[in-house]
C-alpha cells in the first residue's frame, strides 16, 4: 500500500533535482527559474500528500497560496529577465555586475 | 494494486522528466519535460484525492507558466551554447550538493519510517467532511476561513500583473501610432472638397 512515506520520498528527489539544476545550470537563468518552479513543485506534492493522509484540508490550501506565489514570481522573474536582455543582449548570470553591488 | 502501479508510473515519470529538464541542452526542451512532470504530478495528486490541486497545477502551470516560459524562450535570441560552456565545471560540485541532500532526506525518511513518530491528529477544523467532494470542501473552507488570505493571494497576483506590465512596458518612438485627439478633431467640411473641373483644365486645390 502506498503510504504518505512514497510521497515523501518523491518530493525530496524532486526538491534535490530542482537544487542540482540551480547548480548545474549557472549561466542560463531560464532553466535556473525552471529549477525554482521544480522546487515549489516539491513543496506543493508535500504539502499535499500530509494534507490527505492526516484527512484536514489546510496543507492543500497552503499549497494553493504556494502555487499561487509561484506564478508570481515567475511573471515577474521573465519580466525582469526580459529588460535585462533587451538592456545587455545576454542572460549570462556571470554578467549581472551592473550595478558593482 | 491498480493504485500501486499508477503510483509508481506517475512518480518516475515526474522525477525522470524533471531529470531531463535540467540536464537537456535546448531550453525549449526543458520547458517541454517540465510540463510533463506537471502533468504527472498532478497525477499523483489526484491519486491522495485531492483532485482540485492537481487541476489547478494542469490549468495554472501547463496553461500559464509554462506557455510564458515557452514565449520567453522563444522570443529571446539567445546563443545556448555559450551558455552550456560550465556545465561540466559545475557538475562535480552540483552532484556533490545534491547527493549531500538526497542522503540526508533519505536519513530523515529512514528515521520517520523507524521511529515511532506519529502524523499527529488534525485539530478538526478544517477536517474533511463525509460525502462532500474535495473541490466543495476546499470551497467551503477557502471562503470562510481562509477569506482574508484568498483576498491577500489575490492581491499578491494583481501586484505581480502590474509589475511585470510596467517592467516590460516601453515607449517606442519609431512606430506611427494611432492620434485619436486628432482624429476626433477632423470635420467633414475640411477633409474633402467637391468640385467640377472643366475636361483638360485640372484642379486647384
Amino acid at each position: 500500500m502506498i503510504g504518505v512515506e512514497h510521497y515523501v520520498v518523491v518530493s525530496s528527489i524532486l526538491f534535490v533535482l530542482g537544487v542540482l539544476g540551480i547548480f548545474l545550470n549557472r549561466k542560463n537563468v531560464i532553466v535556473l527559474l525552471m529549477a525554482i518552479e521544480l522546487i515549489l513543485l516539491a513543496v506543493n506534492i508535500n504539502l499535499v500528500a500530509f494534507s490527505a493522509f492526516l484527512g484536514d484540508l489546510t496543507g492543500q490550501i497552503f499549497a494553493m497560496f504556494v502555487l499561487t506565489v509561484a506564478a508570481g514570481e515567475a511573471a515577474v522573474g521573465l519580466a525582469i529577465l526580459v529588460i535585462y536582455f533587451r538592456g545587455r543582449g545576454s542572460i549570462a548570470v556571470d554578467d549581472v555586475n551592473r550595478m558593482k553591488g | 494494486m491498480i493504485h500501486v502501479i499508477a503510483f509508481y508510473l506517475f512518480a518516475v515519470m515526474t522525477v525522470a522528466s524533471a531529470a531531463i529538464t535540467i540536464l537537456s541542452r535546448n531550453p525549449v526542451h526543458s520547458v517541454l519535460w517540465l510540463i510533463l512532470a506537471f502533468f504527472n504530478a498532478a497525477g499523483l495528486m489526484v491519486l491522495t484525492g485531492a483532485e482540485f490541486i492537481a487541476m489547478l497545477l494542469v490549468i495554472v502551470y501547463v496553461g500559464a507558466v509554462a506557455v510564458l516560459f515557452l514565449f520567453v524562450v522563444m522570443m529571446l535570441d539567445i546563443d545556448f551554447a555559450e551558455l552550456r560552456a560550465g556545465f561540466v565545471r559545475y557538475f562535480p560540485l552540483g552532484a556533490l550538493v545534491a547527493l549531500v541532500l538526497l542522503a540526508e532526506m533519505v536519513l530523515g525518511i529512514g528515521a520517520y519510517r523507524v521511529g515511532s513518530i506519529q502524523l499527529g491528529t488534525p485539530d478538526g477544523t478544517a477536517a474533511v467532511a463525509e460525502g462532500v467532494s474535495n473541490t466543495a470542501a476546499i470551497g467551503a473552507l477557502l471562503y470562510s476561513r481562509y477569506l482574508f488570505l484568498f483576498e491577500a493571494a489575490g492581491i499578491i497576483l494583481l501586484v505581480a500583473m502590474i509589475g511585470a506590465i510596467v517592467l516590460t512596458h516601453r515607449q517606442r518612438n519609431d512606430t506611427r501610432g494611432q492620434k485619436i485627439s486628432k482624429q476626433n478633431a477632423r470635420r467633414p467640411e475640411e477633409a474633402t472638397v467637391n468640385v467640377k473641373p472643366e475636361v483638360g483644365k485640372g484642379v486647384t486645390l
